[in-house]
């Protein structure tokens, strides 16, 4: 291992801006990805369920 | 006797064809992904770490560029996948044009976004490497430029499809631009060769052995393995939405749903 400290570690040989831009970048876009894609999932889940529910309740309504 | 095992094979041969063509039905594609899902994520998990662990700690400073060339381990796997990306959103795109298969046609859609990510990142983490390595965030080299293209590509497959009401109409125009694009992925893949660029020759190619060291080797594999099983795990969950979205009329959707 080429690190000393903890310091030198996020100093990256100066290079510190760059190397973390890049990686931080990676992180937030793909922990954004995946929440976004399962939040469109859950949204068309959910409008499912309450059509369904509405129809149950149409069902209903026309039975009694 | 020969005449009888070779009927036989026939209808073996059949029912193999039958048994994938069931998974091309949105219906039965839909459980079979969810299944799939949080496997694609271990395996993005585990080789991301080990990948992220030889990135940081066990690859060796670079004679040339120190610490910075460790951009590599994020820039290469980005810039990768989203010229393979492209290639199989194309590949599905046009075979949902050729056979008419709803799921190829929204695996295709699916793709697109997660395709965009990563030649966003590409251009994003290749910024963060040009500057220090070259004076400038930007310039315009065949290589950077093309990648450009590509992802202009996406948005433009993405924006032609939401503007067309009718899915199926959508699909074909979608399908079409799609095909047209590929030819630009020759173009980014030899750019450093056919043209003068700034950008840097390829460290791996499929006919020299990589010229950088085995530890550096490994970690930028790893982490393309990890985007990779990344970009699966997220266009397969993107699938699930735009199954149900598209399919939302349908009787099995009803019951998919509780």
């Amino acid at each position: 291992m080429q690190w000393n400290s903890v310091g030198e570690f996020f100093a990256m040989g100066g290079y510190g801006l760059y190397v973390w831009g890049s990686f931080g970048a990676c992180a937030i876009l793909m922990v954004a990805e995946p929440l976004l894609a399962k939040h469109r999932l859950n949204e068309i889940r959910e409008s499912l369920a309450r059509e369904r529910l509405a129809d149950e309740l149409d069902h209903q309504a026309g039975t009694s | 006797m020969g005449n009888h095992g070779r009927f036989e094979g026939c209808i073996g041969v059949r029912q193999s064809i039958i048994h994938w063509f069931r998974f091309a039905s949105p219906q039965s594609f839909y459980p079979l992904a969810g299944r799939m899902i949080p496997w694609f994520w271990a395996a993005a998990a585990i080789s991301g770490i080990a990948g992220l662990w030889i990135s940081f700690f066990v690859a060796p400073t670079d004679a040339q560029q120190g610490e910075g060339y460790r951009i590599i381990f994020v820039h290469v796997p980005a810039s990768w996948m989203s010229m393979f990306i492209y290639l199989v959103m194309a590949f599905w795109a046009g075979l949902g044009l050729a056979l008419n298969t709803r799921v190829s046609a929204m695996m295709a859609q699916a793709l697109a976004p997660t395709g965009a990510l990563m030649a966003a990142l590409s251009l994003l983490t290749g910024a963060f490497w040009g500057k220090p390595m070259w004076g400038a965030w930007w310039v315009w080299d065949a290589r950077l430029t093309s990648e450009l293209i590509l992802f202009f590509l996406y948005l433009g497959f993405m924006a032609l499809q939401a503007a067309i009401d009718d899915p199926r109409r959508a699909d074909k125009a979608g399908a079409i631009l799609a095909l047209v694009g590929v030819v630009n992925i020759p173009i980014i893949y030899f750019s450093v060769k056919w043209w003068n660029t700034l950008h840097q020759g390829s460290t791996i190619n499929l006919t020299k052995a990589p010229s950088m060291a085995q530890t550096m080797l490994w970690g930028m594999l790893l982490m393309a393995f990890a985007f990779w099983m990344y970009s699966i795990a997220v266009a397969l969950t993107r699938v699930r939405a735009i199954i149900l979205e598209r399919e939302r009329h349908t009787e099995w959707v009803k019951h998919a749903v509780e």
